[in-house]
């Protein structure tokens, strides 16, 4: 009787100290719930919804509208474009940095410069931008009166495709050389000195070794910087205003006024981000994962 | 290894000029406000500008708050779940990267549907709520990197020693936590804390849609209205990320590391 008891007591501690746990983390559940998730979760299920909160797949039908798909289709090309030059320049740099013999103060100090310039976005890179490349801009102005080009004549708009991948392209570069210069120093010396005993020249150690090895740190690199430039809004906001449709300013503009005239079509436009970024990141995640395996 | 060499002079120097050029245009641009010769003339018309003094103090005052607000709900639980709930890290982790995930555009059209004044929690119906919202909302986009500078700190020292310690002397847990933990992962929460104030500073999307007073809307008005300022205000800006920066690689640099290893 005394041991069940014992017993009783030791198992209500055991469930008291489970409570006591789990209340330990309670309010970062809470602050998830109320400030990611249930949002989330609201949107999405109104995509699925009418007005009348019927289930129905009209919403997402109506993605597939001209225009609606005519501004994912920018938006991919502005952010697959942005992403692919930045994922090859930055690359190129981290290369120079890590294996080009460069002094080492050239290395902190481009690392250093990567970290502020990848967080240098939004309105302030527009300004810089329209600066530089704008009708009035500085470059402009420079080929211009050196080299006699002008540059608007030859087509060139800073508010179009091109203008804004270049711009993208100012934080994306940064962002690839901090993520894929861990990598890069993970090569290891021995795996060179293997490829060359073994009788193989710097291209096939390059194609057969390194950027099989490299492969999944800068797809998973690559796929960042696609969801970083497919969700920016503020940059292109303030540079293009809104004559480049591309879906976050499509989103803000629906937001702001309704300009679908049907509510639940935005809640399908925001259902159209998530699921974009969100597939680009789990295969990120997944990409990592596998990248891991060589950084040990 | 010679042209090896050349070639990686080559790229560096051609990334160089990517991002050197555009901040010498900027800074050339701003100075052209007098007509005819170079002058510090948008500066000073930027810094005499009210609407400019009160949105930036407005958002140093936001990113001082979430700084504050964040670095309590996240030091807690970062040490709780390392601590007591291992096995809830993946989940966590996985909730501290979401923001990553979903764009801001589309977590506060979420907060505007749940929230609003005819809601069960209508944060929009005043202006103190609104700024609350706008608070959280600014937790949210900094929970990525405050987790994860706070976590990678914590896992520099024994938290289970530390509070064992702690305990055996009769401490209770808000003095764990506030004098035991909190010092010790003081460099963790001071470069999530500057990241995070970069972040604020040059937040657009998530005031705008609020119609908060706050800095980075207002770079978006004066970039609309005026020539010469916003390449000053993009300079101000520039330097201000400089400074967050900086201030994470000097500490990075100079913080011993901690004295509670075993």
């Amino acid at each position: 009787m005394i041991k069940e008891t014992a017993r009783m007591s030791a198992s209500k501690a055991d469930l008291n100290r489970k409570i006591f746990d789990w209340l330990g983390i309670a309010p970062f559940m809470l602050f998830a719930l109320m400030f990611l998730v249930v949002p989330t979760l609201y949107l999405v299920t109104g995509a699925f919804q009418n007005a009348a909160g019927e289930w129905t797949l009209e919403n997402i039908r109506g993605l597939f509208t001209d225009k609606i798909l005519a501004s994912f289709s920018i938006s991919i090309r502005i952010s697959l474009a942005s992403a692919l030059g930045g994922a090859l320049i930055g690359f190129l740099m981290s290369w120079a940095l890590v294996l080009g013999g460069l002094p080492s103060w050239v290395r902190s100090l481009v690392l250093t410069f990567c970290g502020v310039a990848s967080n240098f976005a939004g309105v302030p890179l527009a300004f810089a931008f329209l600066a530089t490349l704008g009708r009035m801009g500085l470059v402009t102005l420079l080929l211009r009166d050196w080299f006699g080009i002008n540059l608007y004549a030859t087509g060139f708009n800073l508010l179009s495709f091109l203008g804004l991948t270049l711009t993208y392209m100012y934080f994306q570069i940064p962002l690839m050389v901090l993520i894929v210069t861990p990598a890069i120093d993970g090569l290891r010396k021995e795996w060179r000195e293997a490829a060359e005993i073994l009788g193989a020249n710097i291209f096939q150690y390059w194609t057969k070794v390194a950027l099989p090895i490299l492969f999944p740190s800068i797809m998973g690199s690559f796929l960042l910087l696609f969801a970083n430039a497919f969700g920016a809004i503020a940059t292109a906001y303030a540079l293009t205003g809104s004559s480049l449709n591309i879906v976050p300013i499509q989103l803000y503009a629906q937001i702001r006024g309704d300009v679908l005239h049907n509510a639940n079509l935005g809640y399908a436009l925001a259902f159209g981000m998530i699921v974009i970024t969100g597939i680009s990141n789990v295969i990120y995640i997944f990409l990592r994962m596998r990248a891991e395996r060589w950084q040990k | 290894m010679k042209t090896n060499k050349i070639l990686a002079w080559f790229v560096v120097a051609f990334g160089a000029t990517y991002f050197i050029v555009p901040l010498l245009a900027t800074f050339e641009f701003s100075l052209r406000m007098r007509r005819g010769e170079y002058s510090f003339d948008a500066y000073a018309t930027v810094f005499s500008d009210v609407s400019f003094r009160e949105s930036f103090s407005y958002s140093i005052a936001m990113a001082i708050a979430t700084i504050a607000f964040g670095t309590l709900l996240v030091v807690p639980t970062a040490y709780w779940v390392r601590l007591r709930l291992p096995q809830m890290r993946p989940v966590v982790e996985f909730i501290t990267l979401m923001p990553l995930v979903i764009p801001a555009i589309v977590l506060v059209f979420g907060y505007l549907r749940l929230y609003n004044s005819s809601s069960m929690i209508p944060f929009t119906g005043t202006t103190r709520g609104t700024d609350l919202l706008f608070l959280f909302a600014l937790m949210t986009l900094s929970l990525p990197y405050t987790y994860r500078s706070i976590d990678a700190s914590m896992r520099a020292i024994d938290v289970a020693t530390l509070t064992e310690a702690a305990q055996s002397l009769g401490a209770s847990w808000t003095t764990i936590l506030f004098k035991c933990i909190f010092p010790n992962v003081i460099s963790g929460v001071l470069s999530g804390a500057f990241i995070t104030f970069a972040i604020v500073i040059g937040e657009f999307t998530i005031p705008s849609l609020l119609n908060r007073p706050a800095f980075g809307p207002y770079l978006q008005l004066i970039g609309a209205n005026r020539a010469y300022e916003p390449p000053a205000l993009a300079m101000i800006a520039f330097a201000m990320t400089w400074l967050s920066m900086g201030a994470i690689q000097l500490l990075s640099r100079f913080t011993i590391s901690a004295p509670a290893k075993p």
